[in-house]
């Protein structure tokens, strides 16, 4: 649905930005892993696609308000983080297949890298909801990219910092210290967000440990809501088929051993409908 | 008085001249979401091929100024799906659907119309000729007026007389009129234009082509004005022949245009992306245009521009004309 919220508030987190607002319609229907689709630039914009932003929070006052957390890419991004309270945006949302949540209380580890720690909060809160236990991984290049720690430790069992430069918490990524707290943590599942990359490894570690993973991947989208088919990624199907799938319609929640890492970017030679044949004969 | 917007595709009357661009509106049930496809013209579908295609590789999009770059490369789960899942679905309730095809050879187009021919929930059959994504030996059916006029002819002889046959025309090509005129003859019922212009862009940290397809379809308000001059053309020169105008339409004013060069119908793609609710904003704003110009019908407004130089407007004429004795 579409809703012209209200920005509400605007807060530098760290190396990122943060904005809250009011959008009643959206926050009624959201799950956590859900995103919103922004349009940028305003009524006479050049920019003529919207951008799909994460939802680190959902409130019920002022008749609901989502808190967005983005970093400045270009324009349009640029644009958004110029905004102040009162500034109306137009926002398509809740938007994407949210993550699956365990019906038993299991013990869960939550691993965000860069502001893909973002999505994880909610999903942290719905978790604890079921009684289930909750680990956070967080890690970035450096201290100031490392998003939502202070939240984490309020929140979580244990949480673990990770950065590249070893300006905060363990030095290196988010996959040198997971394995450790899966085992201390005797982790019955992963959930991800972050770089592809980060999600690649992440989900490496979670199949050696040979337990569930669920990823939600960052892709690039013009439209946000499945027609314009720019998002998409090769992702394997319960019947063995890889296909190009949208990030935004059936994603951006993937299990992490479904998703083809090393061939996004790709149209893997076997996937339905890749150029020369491929599985053309399944359908 | 509200403006009869009723508007006619060769024989097919739609409600209203607002649809939405093949490719940005997939088989419509995204955009069911958001609203009721009844309101609609037509919902044209992206372009349908006979085998299932993957499309190109990521990225396939860039933001330009004002407009899209954009080379998906027609993917779609094919005819069968189409046939089986799709097509049915629009059917069953009603919504006037433009199918677009996509082939490589005559003979996949032919193919594409055979299968398609007795296939229930046909509103008109847009051939797409002029796709630059298809990887068919870089080659473009639109390029030539005797290619586009080949695959026309051999869709036309095959679709069911009652079921229009749309052909979709590029607008890098040294004449459009030619091969719209070709086109006609081999019996296109309408034209739609314009397909996406090739364009390209080049991402200045990567230092390399910002689409992996390196050249893409470039969309969205940019090409407007290319639109406005293509179906200008082609009307001046095929006055009788309904067209389709596509191109960048992003409000009630850029379709007025399209009207007053022309088109007796509008097709919208990439507002779709900026906003779901584009058409349906779209068809009010016309309607307030042609209202607020004493308009009654929408017809009376399509070529209007191409009046003399200081003639009035036929439509404000009506009534000076009813009152003479």
């Amino acid at each position: 649905m579409q809703v012209t919220g209200t920005v509400l508030t605007t807060r530098r987190v760290d190396a990122y930005h943060a904005l809250t607002v009011v959008a009643p319609g959206i926050t009624e229907r959201y799950r956590p892993g859900h995103f919103v689709s922004v349009a940028v630039g305003g009524a006479r914009t050049s920019m003529v696609t919207r951008r799909a932003l994460s939802i680190h929070d959902v409130k019920s006052d002022y008749g609901g308000t989502v808190e967005l957390v983005f970093t400045v890419r270009g324009s349009g991004t640029a644009w958004l983080a110029e905004r102040r309270a009162r500034d109306t945006l137009d926002l398509v949302g809740p938007l994407g297949r949210p993550f699956p949540l365990p019906r038993d209380p299991v013990h869960c580890v939550l691993v965000g890298s860069e502001y893909g720690s973002a999505v994880l909060f909610p999903l942290a809160d719905a978790l604890l909801e079921r009684g289930c236990r909750v680990d956070f991984v967080l890690g970035g290049a450096s201290a100031d990219r490392v998003f939502g720690a202070m939240r984490a430790r309020r929140m979580a069992e244990t949480t673990t910092l990770t950065t590249e430069d070893g300006s905060l918490g363990v030095r290196g990524k988010v996959t040198d210290a997971l394995p450790s707290v899966i085992a201390d943590t005797r982790a019955d599942a992963v959930y991800a967000c972050g770089p592809m990359e980060a999600l690649r490894s992440v989900t490496a570690v979670a199949m050696e440990f040979d337990i569930p993973v669920q990823v939600a991947v960052e892709e690039s989208m013009a439209c946000g809501i499945g027609v314009c088919m720019t998002c998409v990624l090769p992702i394997i199907g319960d019947d063995g088929a890889t296909r190009m799938v949208r990030a935004c319609a059936e994603g951006p929640v993937f299990r992490g051993e479904r998703v083809r890492f090393e061939d996004v970017g790709t149209i893997p030679f076997d996937a339905l409908g890749a150029p020369g044949g491929g599985a053309r004969h399944a359908s | 008085m509200s403006v009869d917007m009723r508007t006619f595709l060769a024989h097919v009357e739609l409600a209203n001249p607002v649809t939405t661009a093949a490719g940005c509106a997939a088989s419509g049930r995204e955009l069911a979401q958001f609203f009721d496809l009844h309101r609609l013209g037509a919902l044209t579908t992206r372009s349908i091929t006979m085998a299932p295609r993957a499309g190109r590789p990521t990225p396939r999009m860039a933001e330009t100024p004002s407009g899209l770059l954009n080379a998906v490369g027609l993917q779609g789960p094919g005819i069968d799906a189409f046939l089986e899942r799709e097509l049915p679905w629009l059917a069953q309730r009603g919504i006037k659907t433009i199918v677009s095809i996509g082939g490589g050879t005559v003979a996949e187009y032919s193919e594409l119309a055979r299968r398609l021919a007795d296939a229930p929930g046909v509103t008109a059959l847009e051939v797409n000729l002029s796709c630059p994504n298809m990887e068919d030996r870089g080659r473009v059916f639109a390029r030539e007026g005797s290619t586009g006029a080949e695959v026309i002819a051999s869709v036309r002889s095959i679709m069911r007389y009652d079921v229009p046959v749309v052909a979709k025309l590029a607008p890098d090509v040294a004449d459009i009129v030619s091969v719209a005129r070709a086109c006609v003859d081999a019996g296109a019922d309408a034209l739609s234009m314009i397909n996406n212009p090739l364009g390209m862009a080049i991402d200045t940290e990567a230092l390399r082509p910002s689409l992996a397809a390196v050249t893409g379809g470039l969309s969205g308000p940019a090409i407007l004005p290319l639109a406005v001059r293509c179906v200008w053309q082609v009307h001046a020169a095929l006055p009788g022949v309904p067209l389709i105008g596509i191109g960048g339409v992003m409000s009630g004013r850029d379709a007025f245009q399209l009207i007053l060069a022309g088109a007796c119908a509008v097709g919208v793609g990439t507002a779709l992306f900026h906003d779901p609710y584009a058409c349906l904003r779209i068809e009010r704003e016309l309607e307030d245009l042609l209202q607020a110009r004493g308009f009654h019908r929408l017809a009376d407004a399509v070529g209007l521009a191409h009046r003399p130089p200081g003639s009035a407007p036929r439509h404000l004429l009506v009534d000076t004309e009813e009152s003479t004795p």
